[in-house]
């Protein structure tokens, strides 16, 4: 029997059952005037724009840790004045954005800084991006900090310059240690993307919104949203731990 | 070979090294004891410069290396150096381990140092570990290794600091007898250990550094059988 007719059948009921009720709100949320299409809408954006903000924060975190470790490992008395400045930039930048809520950005950003830009999605996912860096550039200096400073010391001891002891043997090394907690912070960012509704941003939670103020049944469209964004995220935890049994293969003994 | 100059090393307010002066000569092997705390290590560290000098300088054949206008690299490149706790690169194979600075440093290439990381490899024992990573060997197969990958950028002086500090009592002897094989090819080294068997063996000079200074030094023999200072009377008592 297909859903329509299943749902007209229920309709024509007088007095419908909890499940029969259960299934027409759900029908209403979802085959009603094909509106599974706009989850899939606002998944695609959701998407799109978890991978614009990742890619920001991604950048914005190699490069404020790699400031901050760098000034960190001058060596005393000879410290660089400039780097010095740009360390400060950073460290601010860091503790504001960790210190305030992210929602509050986002209103900031959305109703003040970009107040007349019509693409909000995007400076949603600006908000995002800039967020998420000051988060991954400290997972990333804690992730070259906790390693053995004798790996560095070996690597310079052999003649190696500080970079090519970085990209040969302290990155590698460090992402695998960090990679838990990177995955960490995508699953956050991912989920945070629901936040960017509030700057009308046209992700899911948007149109999940957008069905309940037709229907006024708020239980099956945000329980639907909800099982697209575990099966995202379970689909993300899969990939990562692929991934870290693939670095895991020097620990075998 | 390498000559220091009133070397001062001093963390903070703590004054770890006090005006030293040393010389070594070209296939000389320097043995440094001393109760902990005493600088030794400090000392070897300066010697390539992981630890800066807060004054004097150290000259390697000629070249005061910690200049700023010094390239590090260069020197570092000349001499070798074996840590107590190994830092064996745990996410490459052994043989990367061991040819990753010669062929970054461009001093061979990828198939002139699988060669030699075969060659040096076969010399202690431990060809068919070539692809093994480091997680996988026990201690003195770990530390064998570390003075293999020293060994492969062909330098001049191999530093090693407490090189069998970290090792189970039975694995002590592999080691020992690796050094003592590159003692015997004419290697210069200066080697902090607490092995005494070691120093009176191999050690052409035996200096006893105590408060950041140099507080003795001779011939192994002699040293053994008539310290003269109170302090390395005391320690070697406690030692031996």
């Amino acid at each position: 029997m297909n859903p329509t007719a299943l749902y007209e059948t229920f309709m024509a009921l007088e007095d419908p059952g909890f499940w029969q009720e259960t299934y027409m709100q759900f029908y209403r949320a979802w085959f009603y005037e094909d509106r599974w299409l706009t989850y899939f809408k606002g998944l695609g954006t959701t998407l799109y724009v978890t991978v614009i903000a990742l890619c920001i924060g991604v950048v914005l975190g190699v490069v404020v840790a790699t400031i901050c470790t760098a000034h960190d490992q001058q060596r005393p008395g000879r410290r660089n004045p400039v780097l010095g400045l740009i360390n400060a930039v950073c460290r601010v930048y860091v503790t504001v954005i960790r210190g305030t809520p992210m929602m509050v950005q986002l209103m900031i950003m959305g109703f003040a800084v970009f107040a007349t830009s019509r693409e909000k999605t995007l400076v949603g996912a600006l908000t995002l991006g800039i967020n998420s860096g000051a988060y991954v550039a400290e997972i990333i200096r804690g992730g070259l900090m906790s390693l053995d400073p004798g790996q560095m010391e070996a690597g310079r001891s052999l003649g190696l310059s500080y970079l090519d002891t970085m990209r040969f043997i302290v990155v590698p090394q460090a992402f695998k240690a960090i990679l838990p907690s990177l995955g960490n912070e995508f699953i956050v960012l991912l989920k945070d993307t629901s936040l960017i509704s509030v700057v009308s941003g046209k992700e899911i939670v948007y149109f999940a919104r957008a069905i309940v103020t037709k229907t006024y049944e708020p239980m099956a469209p945000y329980l639907i949203t909800a099982a697209m964004y575990l099966v995202l995220v379970l689909i993300f935890s899969w990939l990562q731990g692929k991934l870290e049994r693939r670095l895991r293969q020097s620990d075998r003994r | 070979m390498i000559d220091v100059k009133h070397l001062s090393k001093s963390f903070g307010k703590n004054l770890v090294l006090d005006d030293l002066n040393e010389h070594i000569h070209p296939g000389e092997k320097v043995v440094i004891i001393g109760p902990s705390g005493s600088g030794k290590s400090t000392f070897l560290r300066c010697l390539n410069l992981l630890e800066a000098p807060t004054k004097g300088t150290i000259t390697f054949e000629g070249t005061v290396i910690n200049d700023p206008k010094t390239d590090i690299n260069t020197v570092r490149r000349q001499m070798g150096m074996v840590f107590q706790h190994f830092n064996l690169f745990p996410n490459m194979t052994i043989r990367k381990n061991i040819t990753l600075a010669p062929v970054r440093t461009k001093l061979m290439s990828q198939a002139e140092a699988d060669d030699a990381a075969t060659a040096l490899l076969k010399r202690v024992g431990l060809e068919e570990k070539a692809d093994a990573y480091p997680a996988q060997l026990s201690g003195g197969q770990k530390q064998r290794i570390a003075i293999v990958r020293a060994l492969a950028m062909k330098p001049k002086v191999m530093l090693f600091d407490e090189p069998t500090s970290a090792l189970d009592p039975e694995m002590v002897g592999e080691v020992l007898e690796v050094m003592k094989q590159l003692a015997d090819e004419g290697m210069t080294m200066v080697v902090v250990t607490h092995e005494m068997g070691f120093a009176r063996e191999v050690g052409s000079r035996v200096l006893f550094m105590d408060g950041g200074h140099v507080l003795e030094q001779n011939e192994p023999h002699a040293f053994f059988a008539n310290p003269k200072e109170q302090r390395t009377i005391e320690f070697l008592s406690k030692v031996l």
